[in-house]
């Protein structure tokens, strides 16, 4: 008994305990001089080259170039992903037509596209854009069909015995059914919209986070590889949270998101 | 062409047919070969109580599903009123509309949610109108159910094992309850159900489904409210248990 009260630390405060003895130990090791500066810099310089990257006004226009692609990318990917499921999962016509070259382009990995999304849009946004909006395509489309298709039978009857029409069994009952596997979709297509942004940024991009590291590679500023890393994952996990909010908000309905 | 299409209403002859509130003549089902309904004839009276009895696989749920047009290819005559709902065995209520807004669901009158206010104060719901579908209990879920088919103003009330999957007491209590609903707005009422004693309780007429056709069909003239007690509900529940195949 009093050894377990000895270890009585709040679970929030144990739990941060290992990441900062690495980071510790890190910085232990990196001041003296275990490591080299090119293969990995002291946090404490990777802090400060950060800070530095502010200053100088380097930061927030690659920030903001990068999180536009994401952005600009996802939305269009979710507009064809969300168009080709409805019309999929709603009609018979619609599966047959889209379905089955869906279901052929989804098994082909779309980062190798690139070498032909140049060819044939060039160096510029348009082949950003396009590779960010395919990979976010398939997991909107898919997670919306099948939750179409999933919505419940003996709802869909009852709407009937209510009187809805066709139409509003539709938008009463089968799309908010498939909301939370849309929601889904989206959670992943933002994923994989970032992977798409890191790839597509490290070709010829003349601006970006990616290109930031990209030139800090060829100046072997290792810092400033550091620093691209961490903002790809503070964004990651900024867009992450914001689809989280946004399922709290639409599913508020639902026993998980219920308070109480 | 549409997928949706097989739960849609099927267009059955909706025409109030003279005098009854539903007629069915010489009515088959079968599906894939197996026949579930054959040559049944059916009329029930505006107004009147019916209790639908059978086993397990007699084909009582199909003629339910017929009369409410859920199903698709009846072979026969159907006639019943376009003013006609189901309540089921789940509830069914929609999880992501509020519990007046599931009653107001395809209402097309003035004012639905001053209705469905009134509606769910006659189950005793007046407490929970915003309340989420999935917060409320069995027996509060199945009572918004019924508050929705009633607002309807149905001339023809399809229960379909209403209260089979409620507990003993709150069963007893809906049973009350829809006894009273009906009073007040009288829709002829087509009760499926495997208990007999609900069967006694509540109707006018009791049928026994068996192999498709209506092996049995007695008059439940007892006076209300009913108690099992009485000498004529102890000698019809012998009889329709033995109609069933269980000797009491």
């Amino acid at each position: 008994m009093s050894r377990g009260r000895v270890w009585r630390v709040p679970r929030g405060v144990r739990r941060c305990i290992a990441p900062v003895a690495l980071v510790a130990v890190w910085q232990a090791a990196a001041s003296a001089g275990w490591t080299s500066p090119q293969t990995m810099p002291a946090p404490s310089l990777i802090v400060s080259s950060f800070w530095n990257l502010i200053v100088t006004g380097q930061m927030w226009p690659n920030l903001l170039t990068s999180l536009a692609r994401v952005l600009v990318g996802l939305a269009a990917g979710v507009a064809v992903g969300t168009a080709l499921a409805l019309w999929s999962g709603l009609t018979r016509l619609g599966e047959d037509v889209v379905d089955p070259p869906v279901q052929m382009a989804r098994t082909l990995p779309h980062l190798a596209l690139i070498p032909l999304m140049i060819l044939w849009f060039g160096i510029g946004e348009t082949p950003k854009i396009v590779i960010i909006a395919l990979g976010a395509t398939f997991p909107i489309y898919l997670n919306l069909f099948s939750a179409i298709r999933g919505a419940d039978r003996k709802l869909q009857e009852a709407g009937v015995v209510l009187g809805l029409t066709r139409r509003e069994t539709v938008w009463h009952v089968v799309l908010p059914a498939a909301l939370p596997g849309f929601l889904v979709g989206l959670r992943q297509a933002l994923g994989i919209a970032w992977i798409s942004l890191v790839v597509a940024e490290q070709i010829n991009a003349s601006s970006g986070i990616g290109y930031l590291v990209m030139n800090a590679r060829d100046f072997l500023q290792t810092d400033v590889i550091f620093d691209g890393l961490l903002v790809y994952a503070a964004l990651g996990l900024a867009t992450d949270r914001l689809v989280r909010l946004l399922e709290i908000r639409l599913l508020a309905w639902r026993p998980a998101t219920l308070p109480g | 062409m549409n997928m949706l299409t097989d739960v849609l209403p099927v267009a059955a002859e909706q025409n109030e047919s003279a005098g009854a509130a539903v007629e069915v003549r010489s009515l088959s089902r079968e599906f894939g070969g197996n026949a579930v309904l054959r040559d049944l004839d059916l009329r029930i009276q505006p107004g009147e109580f019916v209790a639908l009895l059978g086993r397990s696989g007699s084909g009582k749920s199909t003629l339910l599903r017929t009369l409410a047009g859920l199903d698709a290819a009846p072979a026969g005559t159907v006639l019943v009123p376009a003013a006609r709902t189901v309540v089921f065995q789940e509830p069914r209520l929609l999880p992501w509309k509020r519990v007046w807004r599931n009653v107001t669901l395809g209402l097309r009158t003035a004012d639905p949610k001053g209705r469905a206010e009134a509606a769910l104060a006659e189950v005793g719901l007046s407490h929970r109108l915003n309340a989420w579908p999935l917060t409320l209990s069995g027996g509060e879920a199945q009572r918004a159910a019924l508050a929705r088919a009633l607002v309807r103003e149905p001339k023809l009330l399809l229960l379909d094992e209403p209260f089979a999957a409620l507990d003993a007491l709150t069963r007893l209590k809906m049973q009350a309850l829809v006894t009273d609903l009906w009073r007040v707005h009288s829709p002829a009422v087509l009760l499926v159900t495997h208990d007999v004693d609900e069967a006694l309780m509540l109707a006018d007429r009791a049928l026994v489904l068996e192999h498709g056709k209506i092996a049995l069909d007695v008059q439940v003239t007892m006076k209300r409210p009913r108690q099992p007690d009485f000498s004529e509900f102890g000698e019809l529940r012998r009889l329709l248990l033995a109609a069933l195949g269980v000797q009491g």
